[in-house]
């Protein structure tokens, strides 16, 4: 609950101070793959690829603790994969933009994320299903905290009709 | 400390192993029916939408486990190791009832043209187009004993394209879903024949099992209430009941066992502590589908089939098919989602055969329920693949869309197969399963064909836009395999007689999709289920005779 409540201040306040990206929360571990540097970059690309507007975005729905707890798991085969891809988005903002991935705004957060998935495809793409994931998928595995997605598509709450959905029926003829 | 002998060993407790140990079992014959995978129950329905078979990015939930059970699959871009969580694998479940343990349950039978391909159709160039050497009426009351044995629910009197039955299905369809209640008088509008798909699914009490809740997780999940009907809830249970079934689960079959003369004399498996067993037995019924049938036929090697059993003239593994499904989606600007499953519930068969310039063609349906994460395969191409414009879309579309798609009846292909590879060894150093090739150009011409029409039954239903997919020219496969252990009676062009038994080895059978000679343009189960019936009956007929013996 105290998480909770921590989470829903640090993003009012991001939300408030958009300009200044340097107010924005960090993703909260524990961390069982990703370094706290590695996994606030991870949580800023996601944020990118699936931003909170009316509803929350991926930083909100804690989709960097889904990839960090997978990659732990069955994407374990992938752990290179983000090791090397995460520091190939760094040298590209610093090229760019003279400046870490998570230091730069919004808008050209956008323009770095643009030139990798243009340049570095296998590593985009799989962050992006990823994202996607931790975003739509089912909350036992890391991400979309507080059924953030499910509640923004409309589905019903919990998201199982199951067998106690069953007997509370009356029978169908 | 050697095994009991018996009079049949199966190998594969799918859709056909699991009849075919029920009919065995019931005949008084002594069976040992070994699955690979292990007994799911109706509690193993976790509700886990990135862990299931249908969508396996955290892994498949009903096996097999990414860790033991490579293959090597061949492309342009040379060849791959790959697992089976990854869609190149073309897996299909494995566990107590196999693919019918967790699959949609479509009930079709196939159609009369379906078994006479080449007579209806003549020569495709580059493709091994072939006749059944079984027709329709042959299959037709093991269709209707699968049918009423098993259970199957639906609707097909307004099919008017269906071959003819002598009994109507068990049990009636599920009340109409929004989607249904859409696309059924959308149909009519435009001349075509809609109906309620037959299912393997209890829609009232049938056999001692619940009916159907119409919940979200269908296909790809255990259902919950074991409304859903395979081979693990009906048959294999009713095989285990006589007394004379044994199942032994976590049993990796590694070859067949030839004496001198050739003559099968049993498998030898892996246990699931890793021990190598050997099962005596009189017969050896493989069953195990369409590529690991082929591959445990090509690892038995013996100085008289050096090639592996059944492979004197080159055709074990060759013409692996699946189903091609080129799928369109169409939005609407009202609500058709109503969260009630399974989804798919109509289809049409208005364009199975007759086609213009075609050979065949497929069924069309509406497409199972999605899940949020399936929907985002249902973002249309227009749509950016990320940032605000996506999430808009899905958030704006996902309760707004319906998918209609249908299985296409591919050409089958020479070069589309399963061999076993020279280097790669599974977990048990077993060789595993090597698979290659592609699709031939007018399986995917039927596609483009089946998506026009798909597209003007959603425009009629009231979509504002429509966006197709079409599946790329890649080996097919998947959970319809089939084709590999072609039947036939010429032992040049076939590999088993229409009665599914080796030409080359009279105690063993292949009683699985390998056997299929095309695949019909429909789910295949049914069809499955149907020729083990058939092909039992005449083993049976077979063993009274003559008993067969080693």
């Amino acid at each position: 609950m105290r998480r909770r409540t921590f989470f829903g201040v640090g993003l009012a306040a991001a939300a408030a101070g958009t300009a200044v990206t340097t107010t924005r929360s960090q993703p909260k571990g524990p961390w069982r793959f990703f370094t706290p540097e590695e996994a606030a970059t991870v949580d800023a690309i996601c944020e990118c690829l699936i931003p909170a507007d009316r509803d929350p975005g991926a930083s909100q729905a804690g989709v960097v603790n889904y990839i960090d707890l997978q990659l732990t798991r069955p994407f374990k085969r992938y752990q290179k994969a983000y090791r090397q891809g995460i520091a190939a988005v760094d040298t590209v903002s610093r090229s760019q933009f003279s400046q870490p991935f998570v230091a730069l705004s919004a808008d050209r957060q956008v323009d770095v994320l643009k030139s990798v998935e243009k340049n570095s495809r296998g590593f985009f793409d799989l962050i992006l299903n990823h994202t996607r994931q931790g975003f739509y998928g089912d909350p036992r595995h890391g991400g979309n905290r507080n059924m953030a997605s499910w509640k923004m598509l409309g589905l019903p709450y919990p998201p199982v009709r199951g067998r106690m959905h069953y007997e509370d029926r009356p029978k169908e003829g | 400390m050697a095994l009991k002998h018996v009079n049949a060993v199966i190998v594969g407790a799918g859709a056909g192993g699991g009849v075919v140990a029920k009919e065995l079992a019931t005949a008084g014959l002594s069976v040992v029916l070994l699955e690979r995978g292990q007994w799911h129950s109706a509690a193993d329905c976790r509700k886990d939408d990135l862990r299931n078979q249908r969508t396996t990015v955290l892994g498949n939930a009903f096996g097999p486990d990414d860790e033991r059970n490579p293959r090597v699959f061949v492309d342009n871009r040379g060849e791959h190791i790959v697992l089976p969580s990854e869609g190149a694998y073309s897996n299909n479940a494995a566990c107590v009832g196999g693919g019918t343990f967790s699959y949609g349950a479509q009930a079709w039978r196939y159609m009369e043209k379906d078994f006479r391909m080449r007579s209806t159709y003549g020569d495709v160039a580059g493709s091994t187009l072939e006749d059944w050497p079984i027709g329709y009426s042959d299959m037709e009351p093991y269709y209707e004993k699968a049918e009423w044995e098993m259970g199957v629910s639906g609707d097909d009197a307004a099919n008017i394209f269906k071959a003819p039955r002598r009994k109507p299905l068990p049990m009636p369809p599920l009340p109409p879903a929004k989607e249904h209640q859409l696309l059924l008088p959308a149909a009519k509008r435009i001349g075509l024949h809609p109906f309620d798909i037959p299912m393997l699914r209890n829609t009232v009490p049938y056999n001692g099992r619940r009916s159907c809740m119409r919940c979200r997780w269908c296909v790809g999940f255990a259902c919950e209430l074991s409304a859903r009907t395979g081979t693990h809830n009906t048959v294999i249970p009713a095989a285990l009941a006589t007394g004379h079934c044994e199942l032994r689960t976590d049993a990796m079959a590694r070859d067949i066992l030839l004496d001198d003369r050739g003559h099968a004399r049993g498998v030898a498996y892996f246990d699931a502590h890793n021990r190598l067993q050997e099962q005596t037995a009189d017969l050896v019924i493989v069953s195990a589908g369409a590529v690991e049938s082929a591959r445990l036929l090509l690892n038995t090697r013996h100085r008289l089939f050096p090639h592996g059993l059944g492979n004197r003239y080159d055709w074990v593994g060759r013409n692996l098919q699946g189903h091609t499904y080129p799928g369109v989606s169409g939005l609407f600007d009202f609500d058709t989602f109503d969260d009630l499953g399974p989804g798919a519930s109509i289809a049409i068969c208005d364009f199975n055969h007759g086609n213009p310039g075609m050979v065949g063609g497929g069924m069309l349906a509406n497409e199972f329920i999605r899940l949020p994460y399936q929907f985002m395969t249902q973002v249309p191409p227009w749509i950016s693949r990320w940032g605000a414009e996506h999430k808009d879309f899905v958030r704006s579309a996902y309760k707004k869309t319906i998918v209609i798609t249908g299985p296409v009846q591919e050409m089958p292909l020479w070069n589309a197969r399963t061999q076993v590879d020279p280097k790669v060894k599974d977990h048990w150093g077993i060789p595993v399963a090597r698979l290659s090739g592609g699709k031939h150009p007018h399986t995917l011409e039927i596609a483009r064909f089946l998506a026009g029409k798909a597209e003007e039954w959603l425009k009629a239903a009231g979509a504002t836009q429509t966006w197709k997919r079409i599946p790329p020219n890649t080996l097919s496969g998947g959970q319809h395999q089939a084709g590999t252990c072609r039947m036939g009676n010429d032992p040049k062009t076939s590999v088993v007689n229409r009665d599914c038994q080796l030409h080359e080895v009279d105690n063993v059978y292949v009683i699985d999709a390998s056997v299929h000679v095309t695949n019909g343009g429909f789910n295949p189960a049914l069809t499955i289920l149907a020729n083990a019936y058939r092909a039992s009956g005449n083993l049976l007929k077979a063993w009274k005779g003559s008993k067969v013996s080693s």
